[in-house]
């Protein structure tokens, strides 16, 4: 990548990478500092298939280390525009 | 003055299609608003004004195709009221970024747009207090109760499950509400649908219209059953549109066969519980130490492992897989262990994982995700719901410590994992944090007795001490 | 129950002609090499030392010839049983099973009944070519005034003989080259089987397989692969082919949804156009999909076992049939 991330983007990528694991969910109300997987009440498949959207939009390999930094759609934002700008 | 111009959405996008203004002249526009709805090749699109001000005209009507960089709309740049809510910073972004600046792709921040329309449209008008948490909508549309009528007991005013539950109680939804009419079976035209799926789709009241179109166009009974059965299965995009009547209607019918089916269990099943502790330090040691290495897809979830270790004790405990038919155990041959899944919008179905005991760990884990994908599309097969020979739930993934389910029958077990949390373990005489969980089984006590079913457990419990041998 | 013993089909059939023999002197043999050399697939070996020259007839190459004088001693107050070596040698003798066989009783306004049994063997995989190898019984299945019946198992090859016998009307007996030699287990004091009805060989949920005679066990074949699969097929052998037993066959598509007919005959014009038929007239609304069917390909049988294989319904066809049905696939 280029380009780093900016925030809208890592927003908007953060909030595709659930709308394809929770298609049925009004995402618009999802506060973004919620966490999200008790919120949104996803197993740890929908966790899983969540983190290989974010890994396949954004090319930023996640660990899962990382897990507890990929909680909320803001703890995520700040995940991907820090790796971004370090990549 | 600033123009408001189509902007160029992915590398490949060259013009565009105004579908729809969310403003009018003389309204007052901030950078990060909302303008406009844009229709590319691949989907509609909301669109951001980055500039602050009036806006003075609109150039281009609905349904106009311009090119990548026609002005749309004009905004006078002036002094504007401040903005009621204060908005996230945005960083300063160029009216219409050159192609080069965009992300590398750009289809998907593209449709993922969709979700930011009300949001951003009612940010600068409403209070900052968080909207209702999505599974509190859900109960409030299943409810019928208005949340606009609500206030909220939660931190902050925000309104929670019992507050809608409460108002439900207090002014039931009207009759006309909860129950819809059956839906005609009307099929699309074009649309393919065999004798037998017509005659099911009458008598099950699915709307054929609304039944996806399999890969080959032609409807089977399978695809109206899902439909009856499942999720609404063609995505409505976002916004709370799966609040449509046959939704509703699917949602009751799931909920009416599982009151069926579980209250036939409990009348009929003399269940027995057992219940044990189980160290998973070295299961989920050798598995984050596995997944290390691995890309996400290739990563494993303490869940596989569970239901592999369930698999494997089954084929050693034979008398817990199989079914209880005719006043007799018939055992099964092959151990196919059913998954729990719940599905959004409520429900829940416990598809096999076929043959999961002769599956490697990796193989399990892909029937797992393919599962669950295609639970939640209304998109099993009959033969998968109809041959679990055994059930696992892992309900502890929601918060719960232990889950003593109640058998799906004629199954004659039921295996229940709890969440995983760090407790003191003692080790040959020592003190340690270990990760463990709450092992449960229940179990009928005609097919088996206490004693197997201990043994049972026992035995999954065995099999997730040795992770690499599973 | 009781004791059971190991035996063949042909041994299980020589056995039901040796019975009717012995229980019923007006019952005799005839046919091309059924004496003296023990019947070309040697099912009536031993019985012309058994029962003499008398009952166990030598015959000229003639079909038209012996079947006229089976039809002859039938309606004179005997029970023959008349062999024909083949299905396709018994064209020969069409006039007289059609239009006389078939026919006299009602053209002599009920005087006349035939109480004939002809016994003949059909179909192919044994590399006999195109003289011997065809599956015409179909064709007979077309005609009123006889029944048709294909034993395909042991315990209906030995005990449909009798029921065969004991009818007023000829009854044309079908067995299938392939099946001669096939072993299995009999229970000993095995007797007439009733020639009314289809038989459900394995219950299945899924699809229903309709066969009969040599294409049964190329169709439990099929079901084990099908269920290996995941798919769970019932398999119906319909044993009478004419007149057929309808409500078997729709009682058990209108349960799983789907059907696939496996036919060893040609498809054009063939029993399971008739079959195929018969359901969607009766079960249209219980259908999933089409009705499917696995037949011969039209050509003459070939000699060489690659083509004949080829042409022939194999298990593996006819599992994809039915996971097209299933599936919307046959993968």
């Amino acid at each position: 990548m280029t380009t780093p991330l900016t925030v809208p983007v890592a927003r908007t990528i953060v909030l595709n990478a659930l709308h394809q694991v929770v298609p049925d969910e009004d995402l618009t109300v999802l506060g973004d500092d919620r966490p999200f997987r008790s919120e949104l009440e996803l197993d740890s498949l929908d966790f899983l298939s969540f983190v290989e959207n974010l890994s396949a939009a954004t090319g930023i390999r996640i660990d899962e280390s990382d897990y507890d930094a990929v909680t909320s759609v803001a703890s995520c934002v700040s995940f991907l525009t820090a790796r971004g700008a370090a990549l | 003055m600033a123009e408001f111009t189509m902007p160029s959405l992915g590398a490949d996008m060259d013009e565009g299609t105004l579908l729809e203004w969310l403003v009018a002249p003389g309204d007052a526009v901030h950078k990060g608003d909302v303008v406009a709805v844009v229709d590319t090749a691949k989907a509609a699109v909301e669109v951001e004004t980055f500039a602050d001000g009036v806006v003075e005209a609109l150039l281009v009507q609905p349904g106009t195709t311009v090119p990548v960089g026609t002005p749309l709309a004009s905004i006078g740049v002036g002094p504007v009221a401040p903005a009621a809510a204060a908005k996230p910073a945005k960083p300063a972004k160029p009216a219409k970024p050159a192609k080069s600046a965009r992300p590398a792709r750009p289809a998907k921040p593209r449709r993922a747009a969709e979700p930011v329309k009300p949001a951003a449209r009612g940010a600068t008008a409403q209070p900052p207090v968080h909207p209702p948490a999505p599974v509190v909508r859900r109960v409030a549309r299943d409810l019928g109760v208005d949340l606009a009528t609500l206030t909220g007991s939660g931190p902050g005013g925000e309104i929670t499950r019992d507050d809608v539950v409460h108002a439900a109680d207090q002014h039931p939804a009207p009759a006309a509400r909860t129950t819809p009419a059956p839906p005609a079976p009307a099929p699309r035209e074009g649309m393919r649908v065999s004798p037998y799926a017509r005659r099911l789709a009458t008598e099950l009241g699915v709307d054929l219209a609304a039944v996806p179109l399999p890969a080959d166009g032609v409807v089977r009974a399978a695809d109206v059953r899902a439909a009856a059965s499942g999720p609404a299965p063609t995505a409505a995009p976002l916004v709370a549109a799966s609040a449509a009547p046959d939704a509703e209607d699917r949602r009751q019918r799931m909920r009416s066969a599982i009151a069926t089916v579980m209250s036939h269990s409990k009348r009929e099943i003399p269940h027995y519980y057992l219940t044990s502790t189980v160290n998973l330090g070295a299961a989920l040691d050798w598995m984050h130490e596995r997944n290390r290495d691995l890309p996400v897809t290739a990563r494993l979830v303490p869940a596989a492992l569970m239901l592999k270790a369930t698999a494997l004790a089954a084929t050693e405990v034979p008398d817990v897989n199989g079914f209880w038919v005719d006043d007799r155990f018939q055992p099964a041959t092959d151990v196919h262990v059913g998954m729990a899944i719940s599905l959004r919008g409520g429900g829940l179905l416990a598809p096999a994982v076929h043959d999961t005991a002769r599956l490697s760990l990796d193989a399990v884990m892909a029937a797992m995700r393919d599962l669950v994908v295609r639970a939640r599309s209304g998109r099993l097969r009959d033969t998968e719901l109809r041959e679990p020979t055994l059930t696992v739930t892992n309900l502890g993934e929601q918060g719960v410590e232990s889950v003593l389910g109640v058998i799906y029958p004629p199954q004659v077990a039921l295996v229940g994992f709890g969440t995983v949390v760090e407790r003191p373990w003692a080790i040959g005489g020592l003190l340690g944090v270990r990760p463990v969980t709450t092992l449960t089984l229940s179990a009928d006590h005609r097919a088996t007795d206490g004693f197997t079913g201990s043994r049972f457990l026992a035995a999954i419990d065995r099999h997730l001490q040795h992770p690499e041998a599973l | 129950m009781s004791a059971t013993i190991e035996t063949t089909y042909r041994e299980a059939l020589r056995e039901a002609i040796r019975e009717a023999m012995t229980q019923d002197d007006r019952v005799f043999l005839m046919g091309e090499d059924v004496g003296a050399y023990g019947g070309c697939f040697a099912v009536s070996l031993g019985l012309l030392e058994e029962f003499g020259p008398e009952r166990i007839r030598d015959t000229p190459l003639s079909e038209l010839a012996f079947v006229g004088a089976g039809i002859g001693a039938a309606i004179g107050g005997m029970r023959p049983i008349v062999e024909i070596m083949t299905v396709n040698f018994s064209l020969l003798a069409l006039d007289q099973i059609v239009n006389t066989a078939g026919s006299l009783l009602h053209m002599s306004g009920g005087q006349f009944n035939v109480p004939l049994v002809i016994r003949m063997t059909t179909g192919a995989g044994r590399q006999l070519a195109a003289q011997h190898s065809h599956s015409l019984e179909g064709w007979y299945a077309h005609i009123p005034g006889i029944r048709i019946v294909a034993p395909a198992t042991i315990e209906d090859v030995r005990g449909m003989l009798a029921t065969a016998l004991a009818d007023p009307d000829p009854v044309l007996v079908f067995e299938h080259g392939s099946l001669y030699n096939a072993k299995g287990t009999l229970a000993e004091d095995a007797g007439p089987v009733d020639i009314d009805h289809a038989a459900v060989r394995r219950p299945g949920d899924d699809v229903t397989l309709v066969t009969y005679g040599g294409m049964l066990p190329t169709t439990i074949a099929a079901a084990d692969l099908l269920a290996a699969d995941g798919i769970s097929a019932e398999v119906v052998d319909l044993r009478t082919l004419r007149p057929l037993d309808d409500a078997t066959i729709l009682a058990s598509v209108r349960r799983t949804h789907r059907a696939v007919v496996v036919d060893e005959g040609w498809r054009s014009g063939s029993l399971s156009a008739e079959i195929s038929a018969r359901i969607t007239e009766q079960a249209l609304y219980d259908l999933d999909g089409p009705v499917e069917r696995v037949c011969t390909a039209e050509v003459p049988m070939p000699y060489a076992r690659h083509l004949e294989q080829a042409a022939l319904p194999q298990p593996e066809t006819v599992a994809a049939a039915a996971r097209r049905l299933v599936r919307g696939s046959d993968g």
